[in-house]
C-alpha cells in the first residue's frame, strides 16, 4: 500500500506536500483558529439581565462595559503598567549576564552557562511561584535576612511606600514585581545573548581603532545591534505578564489583573462574553507589539 | 577574548544566584519539620513528609492523570509536528510564513487566550471538559515544540544522502524509513521529551479545559491559592521539579548544547 502510494507521489512533490500539510492544518485551523474566532464572537454576546444566561444575539454591550466601567479600565491599565515595568527590569538585569556569556565564555563553559539559565526556565512554573511564596512570607527568608542584619527597619520602610508597599512583601506590588521578573528573566537573557553573539567582533575593533572610547562603542555600536534581541525577549516577558493570572492571585495586592478577570468571569461569574472581551485586550496589545517588534528585527533574533 | 571585569563577573554570578536560590529553597523546605508556617530557618529536618505524601491517594490519582494527558498530547504532537516539519523544511510555497505563524500562535499568545478560546468552543459544541479536551489543548501548543526540533535537524540533513538513496533505487517510503527516520530519531526523542515536560507542567490551558478533573499542577495550584497541606505541598514541589528536569537534561545531551531548547516553545 505504502509502496504504491509512494509510487503515485513520485514526480508529484506538491501532492506529497499537500498530504503532509492537510492533517496538521486541519487540526490547527479547526480547533485553534476556530476557537479564536469563536472567542471573538462570544465577546459580541452579553448576559441576559433577567436570567443571567448568555443571549446569543450580537451586541456591543459587553465590549462597551469593558471600556466604560472605570474598574475595568483600571484593570487594563494596571496590567499594562506591570508588564511594561517587568519587561524593562528584565532587560536591565539580563544584559550584563548575556554580555558575559557572549564575550567571556566559550565551548563547554558557554554550554554550561546556557544550561544554568535554562534549568530554572524549564523547572515547573508553579513550583517557582511557590518558592517565592516561601521567600516572601512574613516569617520567610527575606524577612529573616533583614532581621539578622539588624536592618529590619529598611524593609518596613519600603513596605510603607505608596503603591509598591503593603502589609508584607507577599501582599505588595513589589513582591509581585519580583516574582514576575524572576519567572520570565531567562526569556530575556537568551535572545540578548544570541544577538550579542552575532555582533561581528571586527566591528567593535573598528570602532575602537577609529578612536571611540569603550563606552562610545557600547552605546553607538553594540547596543543598537542588540535591539532585535531585546525586542525578541520583551515579546515573551511582556506577553507572559499580560496574560498571567496565577502570580497576581498568589502574591500581591488585591487589585485585579486581566488574566484574573478572564478567569473569574468564566468561572464563578459564568460570564464567558465578558471573559472573552477581556481576553481580546492582550490579543490586541500583543498584535500591535508584534508589529512593532517586527520593525525592530525581533523575528530574526528568535 | 579578554578577561571579564570584576563588576561584570559579579553581576553574572549574582544573576545565576537569583535564578537558582529559589529552587534551592524548595529542596530545603521539603525536609522541614515546620507544618504551619513558612518559617526560615527550618526548625528541624525530617523525611517524615515524604512517607505521608506517598500515602496520599489524591496525589497519585492527579499524577497518573497528568502522565496520561502528557503521553497522549505528546503522541499527537509528534505525528502532526513531524508532518509539518517534513512539509516545510525545504519547500517554498505561497502562504508558508502564515503557516509558520499559525503554529507559533499558541505560544505567542498568552496561555489564557488559548484557554478561554478552547473553553468557549467546548461550551458551544456541548463537549464535556475532561481528559479529551485537555489532550486536545495540550497537543495544540506541543506541535510547535516537535516542529522546531525536527525541522532544525532536517535542515542539517544533506540533500546528497537523499539523492544517493533515490539513485540506488529506493522509493520515497524506503528513503524515509531507512535514511530520514534514523537521522531525525534523536530530534524526535528530544521534541517528544520537551512536549512531555511542557504538558506535564502546564496549568493555564489546563484549568480551562480540565473540567472537574485534577492534574498534578491543578492539585498544586489549589494548594497555592488555599494552603491546606503545606508540608505535603513542599514534597510535591520537589518531586515536580525532579520530573520536569530529567527530560530537559536528557534533551540537553541529545541536542548540541541545547540549541533546540532555546525558548523551545516553553511559555506558560
Amino acid at each position: 500500500m505504502i509502496r504504491r502510494a509512494s509510487g503515485v507521489l513520485h514526480g508529484r512533490p506538491w501532492l506529497g506536500l499537500l498530504l503532509l500539510l492537510i492533517p496538521p492544518l486541519l487540526w490547527m485551523g479547526i480547533i485553534y483558529m476556530g476557537s479564536l474566532v469563536n472567542l471573538l464572537l462570544y465577546s459580541f454576546y452579553a448576559l441576559d439581565d433577567f436570567t443571567g444566561q448568555i443571549k446569543f444575539e450580537p451586541t456591543l454591550a459587553t465590549l462597551q462595559q469593558l471600556f466604560t466601567s472605570s474598574s475595568n479600565v483600571d484593570i487594563v491599565q494596571r496590567t499594562f503598567v506591570m508588564s511594561l515595568v517587568v519587561t524593562i527590569a528584565c532587560a536591565l538585569l539580563a544584559f550584563p549576564i548575556a554580555y558575559f556569556m557572549a564575550f567571556h565564555t566559550k565551548g563547554n563553559s558557554k554550554a554550561f552557562w546556557i544550561l544554568l539559565v535554562l534549568l530554572p526556565l524549564w523547572s515547573s512554573y508553579l513550583v517557582r511561584v511557590y518558592a517565592w511564596k516561601l521567600l516572601l512570607a512574613k516569617e520567610g527568608i527575606i524577612s529573616w535576612f533583614f532581621d539578622t542584619l539588624g536592618i529590619r527597619f529598611v524593609l518596613d520602610w519600603i513596605l510603607t511606600l505608596p503603591i509598591i508597599g503593603g502589609f508584607s512583601l507577599s501582599s505588595s506590588y513589589l513582591g509581585m514585581f519580583l516574582v514576575f521578573v524572576y519567572v520570565w528573566l531567562p526569556y530575556m537573557i537568551l535572545p540578548i545573548q544570541a544577538s550579542l553573539e552575532r555582533v561581528p567582533k571586527s566591528l567593535l575593533q573598528a570602532s575602537s581603532d577609529l578612536g571611540a572610547k569603550p563606552n562610545q562603542t557600547f552605546w553607538k555600536v553594540l547596543l543598537p545591534l542588540t535591539v532585535p534581541g531585546i525586542a525578541a525577549g520583551s515579546i515573551f516577558t511582556f506577553s507572559l505578564t499580560l496574560g498571567d493570572y496565577i502570580i497576581p492571585g498568589v502574591i500581591g495586592a488585591p487589585g485585579f489583573f486581566i488574566g484574573q478577570m478572564v478567569y473569574t468571569q468564566q468561572g464563578t461569574a459564568g460570564n464567558i462574553p465578558l471573559a472573552a472581551a477581556f481576553s481580546l485586550v492582550p490579543i490586541v496589545i500583543i498584535g500591535l507589539y508584534l508589529a512593532l517588534a517586527k520593525r525592530w528585527g525581533a523575528f530574526d533574533a528568535l | 577574548m579578554t578577561s571579564a571585569s570584576w563588576g561584570l563577573r559579579i553581576a553574572a554570578f549574582l544573576c545565576i544566584f537569583f535564578l537558582h536560590f529559589p529552587l534551592f529553597i524548595i529542596v530545603l523546605y521539603a525536609f522541614t519539620t515546620d507544618d504551619k508556617t513558612y518559617a526560615f530557618p527550618p526548625p528541624g529536618l525530617t523525611l517524615h513528609w515524604f512517607t505521608v505524601a506517598a500515602g496520599r491517594a489524591d496525589i497519585w490519582a492527579a499524577l497518573w492523570l497528568s502522565v496520561q494527558t502528557a503521553l497522549l498530547a505528546t503522541a499527537i504532537a509528534l505525528v502532526l509536528g513531524t508532518m509539518v516539519a517534513a512539509a516545510m523544511y525545504k519547500a517554498k510555497f505561497w502562504g508558508k510564513e502564515s503557516i509558520t505563524l499559525l503554529f507559533i500562535l499558541p505560544i505567542a499568545l498568552p496561555g489564557i487566550v488559548t484557554g478561554i478560546a478552547l473553553l468557549s468552543t467546548i461550551r458551544r459544541v456541548n463537549l464535556e471538559p475532561g481528559v479529551l479536551t485537555m489532550v486536545i489543548g495540550h497537543a495544540t501548543f506541543c506541535i510547535v515544540t516537535v516542529f522546531n526540533n525536527v525541522v532544525a535537524r532536517l535542515r542539517r540533513l544533506s540533500q546528497s544522502q537523499l539523492e544517493a538513496s533515490a539513485d540506488l533505487g529506493a522509493d520515497s517510503w524506503q528513503t524515509f524509513r531507512f535514511v530520514v527516520l534514523p537521522s531525525i530519531s534523536t530530534a524526535l526523542l528530544a521534541g517528544g521529551l520537551l512536549s512531555f515536560a511542557l504538558s506535564f507542567d502546564e496549568v493555564i490551558v489546563t484549568t480551562f479545559t480540565a473540567g472537574t478533573d485534577q492534574t498534578l499542577p491543578i492539585w498544586f495550584l489549589n494548594e497555592l491559592f488555599r494552603p491546606r497541606d503545606r508540608p505535603i505541598t513542599n514534597v510535591v514541589a520537589l518531586f515536580v521539579i525532579a520530573v520536569t528536569l530529567i527530560p530537559i537534561l536528557l534533551v540537553q545531551r541529545l541536542t548540541q548544547a541545547g540549541e533546540d531548547l532555546h525558548g523551545g516553545g516553553k511559555t506558560s
